[in-house]
């Protein structure tokens, strides 16, 4: 039931959103170059935190844009939006 | 109409307006503005239901929604029936018919009833310790346990009312309006604030605008006075709604609330009609004002649930409010001074109260004194530890408390009733506080559960939040107030409030009886007959957490959810286990507050509005062909079209043939179509595709497959180069969203030093595929001019043409094998393109095709489709397609998974193609695949995937999925079925032309 306040639009029902799972992981520049433990570091391993938590989530329904969000999981407080690309606020 | 149980009449009641109503079957009349409860009760009629397990007579307890007894049914047998409504808030209407549930032949004489003689043997956890074994007979027990389940009936018709949702948006929302909730909403709507207040009554003033407590006085005026002409003052202040019959439902996070709005319930059959009758209001509220009030709590002693015992609460609202006796020799039972006011009202009414049980020593306040001074009779110091009376309570026996409360003394005295109030206290309903994620505080002293933590923007007022008196209600409002809506000041933080403070208090959580407790019936949840008795077995046999003696005990499991009850349960755990109610904690407060309707929850999305579907311009043209549809996603796809009653199979096999022997023609305007556009295109799709693209020449087309980055397949299509910047892909049907999405996730997070733009232009094009070996005839028919010989015009190519006026994209590729050509135009031509195909292609008998030949056409081919014959663990060396997979490209999107250890074990599931050794035999998809027959356990080897009689080929064709299958052609393996095993044997994947010479024929 939130309101998600999305960097480009605004505040909008989270019914416009889709979640994308654990932010900041970056994609591997040479996957190759990898051995398999640390691929699937990459492909499998997220934090799932009760807490505050970084996330991805993507505006399906409006702008199509996604964005990171800071949220706590374990009361669903949203403590801050911002656009993909810039850093995380520090902890 | 004997009228002796009405008194002095009520302002709330009009008596000049006389209404009719049914109760099991016996017509009784009541007054405009009596509850279903308050009638029956004039009519001196208590026993209304019979309970849930051991079928006891009940009546009437509250005068509101937390009512656990009087639930009935509703215009039983219509269509506008409904069950288990609480009798308590059914306004009467002229027509009104309700039934008692739970009993049969009828209330008075329930066959069930046997199953309180046999109580002794029905304690918590009867079912599950009873129809445990043996297991085998539980299929039958089943049947009898479903036969005694359930209270009323659902309806078995369509619901013929309508229903809606609406979204609120306000600045403020005031749930409650009690004196609280009134004087909250107004101050916020006068500063400005877009104020809703919502009350689930039809009548403001929540119990303050009845009762008048005797030593209350505000602005010396009777604070039911005073609270009237606020009301006067509220329905002129602009920004401020104000709705009645409007419950709150829900309370979730960042202050969204449901609640549902009653319109049409109170009206009689004929004003219904055409009218709305329930509204699902969504609302948004940037701050919530909790003024729900509090709930009078019973006391817990043995046979505390015969007709006639109410709360004392109640009795006072029903006199009041409604002007209606609930018995004419009235005694009450109380451990604070609230039953007080309720004699002293009585009493002043001319109705005779016997005596006052009070298990306190003494109490010093006014109007205890009062009602000594009136004569009445007090037993201080003194329990109730048995009632008599089956259906209808005649006698309340008396004996004097220890000093500790845990026992009884002295001599038994036995008082003739009618009616029994009881007073056991107050908690504050805090139920829509705890759903929001509020946390709760154990107040000790008074014994109840306080909101402490908020989390959100809310505040809760008034009793709900622990202030019982209003000087202190009054007070806390206005200092609080202020602070949440940041106002300078209230309309009533001067003026001058009196009230009363109560002096003592004594709680004890289960009274006891001269009995054994075991002997005893101290009823906690009375809808669901769990007993004090049963809550303490559950803790004997180690039952600790309260989660789990809830559900053992069903202790506030009913509709109800233990309103009443669900205190004392706590209560008596905490006493029995020896720890603090505050260390126990609460169960949890689910939604709704009070049940909805079905209706209400889905609104207008019934019928065809049930789920949104797609529908392609071509549709009508479909229609007209007399197709059979199937859901695709959203899509609604024609299946097949049958002609002359043909069956799905026989319309198939038609169907098939005319597309290999000459025509057939497909509606494929809903696969999802993706504009790649900018300087990066082609590396875009190198990096989202297995195989190169950019040595694609302009006006070319390519299949590609897409993975997920563990390597497992995920879409695949054609995409085809427009121009040296601009692609066009396809997508599944069902994928097409979901790609996009995906596609864009890479873009802007991984890759945005791409020049890429994607759009979706799904919906922009209607597409018609035509194939067989004369759709070049055809199309040479529909565009003379445009040259279709191999050397312009080859397979895997794209031209631009013109029919008509008509602007269309012309793709030479093919999912049937076939040679064949996809028509995209602009998609509000779709209809007249597929006329203009139908009609050149009448001479070939051109046949229209559903998706069904489809998937048979491209299964002869051993092509796959993606969420059939895969399944999210299928890389595409499972599916043999390593010709799509480049080895030279350094990256894209899964590639490194495929060489994970586990993606490149040589027993994983591999697509196959099975050949059935009697040709006729169809194989089930989904089979499940063995080497070895007899063996235990049995080592599944795959599984049937695709599965279709050819009748190209006049045999049975599969494709499946087997471990190690690769290398198993020609093994021959078996298909257990329920009543037989098929054989089958491991072949190629692609049946039909497997040297594509059809494709240029």
């Amino acid at each position: 039931m939130f309101i998600i306040n999305c960097p480009y639009c605004g505040e909008r029902d989270h019914q416009e959103f889709k979640a994308g799972g654990e932010a900041h992981i970056e994609r591997p520049k040479q996957p190759t170059e990898l051995s398999d433990d640390e691929w699937a570091e990459y492909l499998f391993m997220r934090k799932n935190i009760k807490g505050v938590q970084f996330e991805r989530w993507n505006h399906a329904h409006g702008c199509r844009k996604w964005f990171n969000m800071v949220r706590d999981t374990s009361n669903d407080q949203i403590i801050l939006t911002y656009k993909m690309g810039e850093k995380p606020p520090a902890q | 109409m004997t009228n002796d149980l009405r008194v002095k009449s009520s302002e709330f009641i009009d008596e000049t307006v006389r209404i009719s109503f049914k109760f099991n079957r016996k017509t009784y009349y009541g007054f405009k503005g009596d509850t279903l409860g308050s009638a029956l009760l004039a009519n001196n009629v208590h026993l209304v239901g019979r309970s849930f397990k051991y079928h006891r007579p009940r009546g009437i307890m509250t005068a509101g929604s937390e009512e656990p007894n009087a639930i009935v049914q509703i215009s039983n047998g219509t269509d506008r029936t409904e069950p288990n409504v609480r009798a308590t808030e059914v306004e009467i209407y002229e027509g009104l018919e309700a039934s008692s549930q739970n009993c049969w032949p009828s209330v008075d004489f329930d066959i069930g009833g046997i199953n309180n003689a046999i109580s002794a043997f029905l304690p918590a956890g009867f079912y599950y310790k009873t129809f445990m074994w043996p297991a085998s007979f539980w299929e039958k027990y089943e049947y009898f346990i479903r036969h005694s389940a359930g209270l009323g009936k659902s309806p078995t018709e369509k619901d013929p009312d309508v229903y809606d949702h609406r979204y609120v948006h306000c600045d403020v929302l005031v749930v409650g309006a009690g004196i609280s909730g009134i004087l909250a909403a107004k101050n916020a709507a006068k500063n400005n604030l877009k104020t809703l207040l919502v009350d689930e009554k039809n009548e403001l003033g929540g119990s303050t605008i009845y009762q008048n407590r005797e030593f209350n006085k505000i602005e010396n005026q009777s604070s039911s006075d005073w609270l009237k002409k606020e009301i006067q003052e509220l329905r002129n202040i602009e920004n401020l709604e104000i709705k009645t019959r409007t419950s709150i439902a829900a309370f979730h996070g960042y202050n969204y609330l449901l609640a549902r709005e009653n319109l049409t319930d109170h009206l009689e059959k004929k004003d219904k009609q055409g009218k709305i009758r329930q509204r699902l209001l969504k609302i948004r509220a940037k701050k919530v004002i909790l003024a729900t009030g509090a709930l009078e709590r019973p006391l817990i002693f043995n046979n505390n649930d015969r007709p006639g015992i109410m709360l004392s609460s109640a009795v006072k609202k029903y006199a009041d409010f409604y002007g209606v006796v609930s018995g004419k020799k009235n005694i009450f039972f109380t451990n604070n001074d609230s039953a007080y006011e309720s004699a002293f009202c009585l009493h002043n009414k001319g109705i005779k109260v016997e005596a006052i049980i009070d298990i306190r020593e003494s109490s010093n306040s006014k109007i205890v004194k009062a009602v000594e001074e009136a004569g009445i009779k007090i037993y201080w110091s003194s329990t109730i530890v048995d009632t008599t009376g089956y259906k209808r309570l005649n006698s309340v026996s008396v004996m004097k408390l220890s000093n500790d409360g845990l026992s009884v003394t002295g001599n038994k005295m036995n008082i003739s009733c009618d009616c029994l109030g009881v007073a056991g206290g107050w908690t504050p309903a805090v139920h829509l506080f705890t759903q929001s994620g509020g946390k709760l505080t154990f107040d000790e002293n008074n014994k109840v559960f306080l909101p402490d933590k908020y989390p959100s923007e809310q505040l809760s007022v008034g009793s709900c939040n622990g202030d019982f008196e209003i000087k202190e209600i009054l007070k806390n409002l206005s200092t609080n107030l202020k602070d949440f809506l940041k106002i300078d000041k209230t309309d009533f933080e001067n003026i001058n409030v009196e009230s009363e403070e109560e002096t003592s208090k004594r709680n004890i959580w289960l009274l006891p009886s001269d009995k054994p407790i075991g002997k005893t019936k101290p009823f906690v949840d009375y809808q669901n007959d769990a007993t004090a008795k049963d809550i303490k077995l559950a803790l004997r046999e180690g039952f600790r957490s309260i989660e789990h003696v809830k559900r053992y005990t069903t202790t506030g499991m009913g509709t109800d959810q233990g309103k009443l009850g669900n205190m004392h349960a706590l209560g008596i755990i905490a006493d029995t286990a020896g720890v603090k109610m505050g260390e126990l904690g609460t169960t949890t407060f689910r939604p709704p507050y009070t049940p909805l309707t079905f209706g209400t929850i889905v609104g207008r999305n019934v019928g065809e509005y049930f789920d949104v579907f797609r529908r392609t311009p071509m549709n009508d043209c479909h229609i007209n062909h007399k197709a059979e549809f199937e859901n695709v996603g959203q899509w609604k796809r024609p299946w097949y079209y049958p002609i002359n009653g043909e069956t799905m199979h026989q319309a198939v096999q038609r169907e098939s043939i005319a597309a290999r022997e000459s025509a057939g023609i497909l509606d494929a305007s809903t696969l999802g179509k993706i504009d790649i556009q900018g300087s990066d295109a082609s590396e875009f799709l190198n990096r989202v595709y297995t195989n190169a693209w950019s040595k694609l020449g302009i006006g070319k087309c390519r299949y590609g497959l897409m993975l997920n980055e563990d390597g497992m397949v995920y879409d695949d299509g054609v995409t085809t180069r427009l121009g040296g910047n601009h692609y066009l892909m396809t997508t599944t049907t069902g994928g097409a969203a979901n790609v996009l999405g995906k596609l864009e996730d890479y873009l802007q997070t991984e890759w945005p030093e791409l020049d890429v733009y994607l759009t979706s232009v799904t919906d922009h094009y209607a597409t018609a595929s035509i194939c067989g070996p004369n759709s070049k005839k055809i199309l040479n028919k529909i565009i003379p001019d445009l040259d279709l010989s191999e050397e312009n015009f080859p397979h895997m190519s794209f031209k631009e043409a013109q029919i008509g006026n008509i602007k269309c994209r012309i793709m030479r590729i093919s999912f049937t094998g076939e040679h064949s050509y996809e028509i995209n135009v602009q998609a509000n031509y779709g209809k007249a393109l597929w006329e203009k195909c139908m009609e050149a292609g009448k001479e070939f008998n051109i046949t229209p095709y559903g998706t069904e030949t489809m998937h048979l056409l491209r299964a002869e081919k051993g092509f796959i489709i993606v969420g059939q014959d895969t399944d999210g663990t299928m890389t595409p060396i499972d599916l043999q397609m390593d010709w799509v997979v480049s080895k030279k490209k350094y990256d894209f999107i899964g590639k490194r998974s495929l060489y994970r250890s586990d993606t490149m074990k040589e027993d994983r599931k591999q697509l196959v193609g099975l050949v059935t050794d009697d040709p006729n035999i169809v194989l089930e998809e989904g089979s499940q695949i063995v080497s070895e027959l007899n063996q235990s356990p049995v080592n599944m080897l795959g599984h049937v995937t695709s599965s279709y009689y050819s009748p190209n080929l006049k045999k049975s064709i599969a494709l499946a999925v087997v471990r190690g299958g690769k290398n198993m052609m020609g093994k021959k393996l078996f298909i257990p079925m329920e009543n037989k095993t098929i054989n089958v044997t491991i072949t190629n994947s692609v049946f039909f032309d497997e040297e594509n010479k059809r494709l240029n024929a």
